[in-house]
């Protein structure tokens, strides 16, 4: 049992945290102007259309809801399989999870054709849409980690952290099979329609949240006097590494499956073989090559993988990789036409038979890093006003289930 | 009274009831006919009673022709903002052309209107809706603008709108933010049932094609039912089993 | 001196420029008592419009074409007020009450320009029977309804 003292508030008069709050409220600002745009002018400014309906907002919000379901994993290691070499960290782990989910949230809500309509979106639910259980899902995951920080930070109530805990990890396994389904839900598109997408998510998950926290991890420790305990890093290296992994193992099962069927041919020819479009280059070379095959021989090379730098190097390029895979999902997914007449050529003034033209617009891409802006700015002014990051390491890490 | 007139008496009342009963089951089937063949009233409200559907005969349309699209257009005050790539379009032609044999064909595609539509199901707060008598519309009150239901319809069907609009016709409400998609004329199905005409099938008529045919496909009587019925018809994608209204001849 | 200061700008309020004083509509009466109507119009509204989308129910009564049609305001250019100025009916009380609706973002704000457009006319596949969108307003202004002419004009 930790006693509160073990924490404490960053301490952050210098002129470089009012740089960098300075930064993020201006990224949030531009973020904010470019949904204003959005709104008043309409989404004829941006590069949706009718036929890519979802964007880089779309594919910016998706990361940063997929990331935060990870992020919590060190606080359920910790709690859930009594991992207490984490302990330490748990809090900002949880912080991390609302934030990022707070930063996708806000980006997906501005996108919205009509987002004076939030509260419409509220209070009249279809229960059949896995959207609107997403609304439920992504709500209560913020109060749940919400809880779950407080509880860990108040000791009278630190023993009911545990079974918060485990609530908050079934939540999150839910609400990321939820956020994949979205997908795999839609039997229109031969990019999606698949049991596989939840799954795939829920590994894609595991990597991009803990590539995030790693990422903040070594951001928190470079930054502050409070440097992380050496084991955590290694283990957490070793297990994005493993996660990586998982993530090409579903997306081989996926694209492989497809390949199998005539039916679905089609799509793995266009995802990944076409030339004549930017998802094949996109693919191939951000989503395997750099997203996931550098850093993994970043990660298993053991005279590189014990660097901070490298690791840090490695985390961004699986971020990197984890935005080039959700845009060649979303937005190479909705580009493939649809096929209302298998064996015919189609064409129409509507761009029937034709791939999807969509090209992301500066408003788009501010609205997305917004996002991210929010998410930093949410945690930058947390760890300064609220005490999660811990002063300094355990003297010996232990790792016997303890609760 | 003796015993032959009170049998006489009753037998004449069992005759009677007899006719009675005949008659009364003969007309009762009419009366109901007559019920379903009625228009229901502006103020009463719609029911599953009827089933609106279209059969369109696409060997009657041509490449070059698109009565249909610009009789919906004008209806709708579907006016294009010279953007092709986010304008709407409830209705168009389809081009195909069959790749083994270079065969090429012609027909209208739309909103299906299915009995199972993914774009109901998808809708977070519901504004995607079916209604009791089979017209799936969008409650634009209550859209939100997330364009889930683009991304679920198998047919392109829906557009959204990317601009601010002014001018909207009174019986078309539209507006920026909101999807959309062909109503099946619904404020002509609500005024004259049966009888109503959707822009599409009038301009089709107009333009001397007579290729679309709308009805109640719940009607064993209606035109559209019978031809069904004896020609038959195939709905697009229908290893996707949504049952839809809108169904085609024609194409090979 | 403050008393009477303030008694005077409570009685100049009363003709204030500001307190808009929407204008009458066509016809008699509206279709409800003008109380009830300043209270409860946003109800009346909000209740047919699930009735109408969602149940087909066209009720002349309550129809809020029926509405924009009666409360059409005309300006001194001949023209008919849109909702973003200020002569329009609705937007004269809901601009000083700070009240947003987004009622005309979609809907039509004053009735449709052409007469014999396809837009006024719903009309009878049979040509026998035109009916417009609402009736009593019409008929009080045409003495004739238009004719049965098809709309597919210009």
């Amino acid at each position: 049992m930790k006693h509160a003292s073990a924490f404490a508030q960053i301490e952050a008069r210098g002129p470089g945290y009012a740089a960098l709050v300075s930064i993020l409220t201006v990224v949030l600002l531009a973020g904010l102007w470019a949904a204003h745009n959005m709104e008043s002018q309409g989404h004829h400014i941006t590069g949706m259309n009718n036929q890519v309906v979802w964007g880089i907002p779309h594919v910016f919000a998706v990361f940063l809801i997929v990331a935060a379901s990870g992020a919590l994993n060190v606080a359920s290691l910790s709690s859930v399989f009594g991992r207490t070499i984490y302990r330490p960290l748990a809090r900002l782990s949880a912080l991390l999870a609302i934030a990022l989910l707070l930063g996708g949230l806000a980006v997906l809500v501005l996108d919205l054709g009509r987002p004076d309509r939030l509260i419409v979106a509220m209070t009249y639910y279809n229960l059949k849409s896995i959207f609107a259980w997403n609304i439920f899902l992504y709500t209560g995951f913020i109060v749940i980690a919400g809880v779950y920080v407080w509880f860990m930070m108040e000791q009278r109530f630190q023993p009911l952290s545990k079974p918060v805990g485990f609530l908050a990890f079934a939540w999150r396994l839910t609400l990321t099979s939820g956020t994949g389904s979205i997908f795999g839900f839609l039997v229109a598109r031969q990019a999606y329609d698949a049991a596989v997408m939840a799954p795939m998510f829920v590994a894609m998950s595991f990597a991009f949240g803990t590539a995030v926290f790693l990422i903040t991890l070594l951001t928190v420790s470079c930054v502050t006097t409070r440097p992380v305990d050496k084991a955590v890093l290694d283990r957490q290296s070793r297990l994005l590494s493993i996660f990586v992994v998982a993530v090409l193992y579903f997306v081989v099962m996926f694209h492989v499956t497809n390949l199998y069927a005539a039916e679905h041919r089609d799509i793995v020819r266009f995802l990944l073989f076409d030339g004549d479009h930017p998802y094949a280059k996109l693919f191939w070379i951000g989503q395997i090559a750099l997203g996931s095959a550098l850093p993994l021989a970043l990660l298993w090379t053991p005279r590189l993988s014990r660097s901070s730098i490298v690791r840090f190097v490695a985390a961004c390029l699986i971020v990197l990789g984890g935005l080039v895979q959700l845009y060649v999902i979303i937005i190479g997914g909705q580009a493939h036409p649809l096929v209302l007449f298998p064996g015919y050529e189609v064409s129409s003034p509507f761009f029937d038979g034709e791939v999807g033209q969509y090209a992301g617009t500066v408003n788009e891409y501010l609205l997305g890093i917004g996002g991210v802006g929010l998410t930093v700015l949410v945690v930058a002014l947390s760890v300064r006003v609220l005490p999660i990051v811990p002063k300094k390491p355990p003297a010996a890490p232990t790792d016997h289930a303890v609760t | 009274m003796n015993a032959g007139t009170q049998f006489a008496d009753h037998a004449r009342r069992r005759f009677l009831k007899g006719i009675g009963l005949t008659l009364g089951a003969s007309i009762a089937p009419g009366a109901l006919f007559v019920e379903l063949a009625r228009a229901k009233p502006p103020t009463e409200a719609v029911s599953n009673t009827n089933r609106w559907g279209l059969l369109i005969d696409t060997s009657k349309c041509t490449d070059g022709c698109d009565a249909c699209v610009r009789g919906c257009n004008d209806e709708h005050g579907l006016d294009g903002k010279g953007r092709p790539a986010t304008d709407a379009q409830w209705i168009r032609k389809l081009s195909i052309r069959q790749r083994s044999t270079g065969h090429r064909h012609s027909l209208p595609m739309l909103c299906q209107h299915c009995d199972e539509p993914p774009c109901v199901d998808v809708c977070p707060t519901g504004a995607s809706f079916k209604r009791a008598d089979g017209i799936v519309l969008v409650d634009k009150h209550i859209c939100i603008g997330c364009r889930y239901c683009m991304m679920a319809c198998p047919y392109k069907a829906r557009s959204f709108i990317h601009e601010t609009l002014r001018d909207q016709l009174p019986h078309a409400p539209r507006g920026k933010g909101t999807v959309e998609s062909c109503t099946l004329c619904v404020h002509r199905v609500d005024r004259f049932g049966g009888d109503a005409l959707p822009a599409c099938a009038e301009a089709c008529a107009e333009a001397g094609h007579n290729a679309i045919l709308f009805g109640d496909l719940n009607d064993t009587g209606s035109e559209i039912a019978e031809r069904l019925h004896t020609q038959g018809g195939r709905q697009i994608r229908a290893d996707l089993r949504l049952n839809t209204g809108v169904r085609y001849q024609g194409i090979p | 001196m403050l008393l009477s200061s303030l008694l005077w700008a409570g009685c100049a309020a009363a003709e204030s420029p500001l307190v808009p004083t929407p204008k009458k509509g066509r016809g008699d009466v509206c279709v409800e008592a003008t109380d009830v109507m300043r209270r409860n119009h946003m109800e009346f509204i909000l209740h047919q419009r699930d009735d109408t989308v969602h149940r087909g129910i066209r009720s002349s009564k309550h129809s809020f074409v029926g509405c924009i049609d009666c409360h059409r305001v005309q300006k001194t250019d001949g023209q008919l007020a849109r909702f973003d100025e200020p002569q329009h009916f609705c937007s004269g009380c809901h601009a000083y009450a700070a009240v947003k609706i987004d009622c005309f973002e979609c809907h039509a704000d004053r009735p449709a320009q052409d007469k014999s457009s396809a837009a006024r006319r719903l009309h009878h596949p049979s040509n026998s029977i035109v009916q417009t969108t609402w009736s009593l307003a019409e008929q009080a202004d045409d003495r004739s309804l238009p004719s049965t002419v098809r709309a597919d004009a210009p």
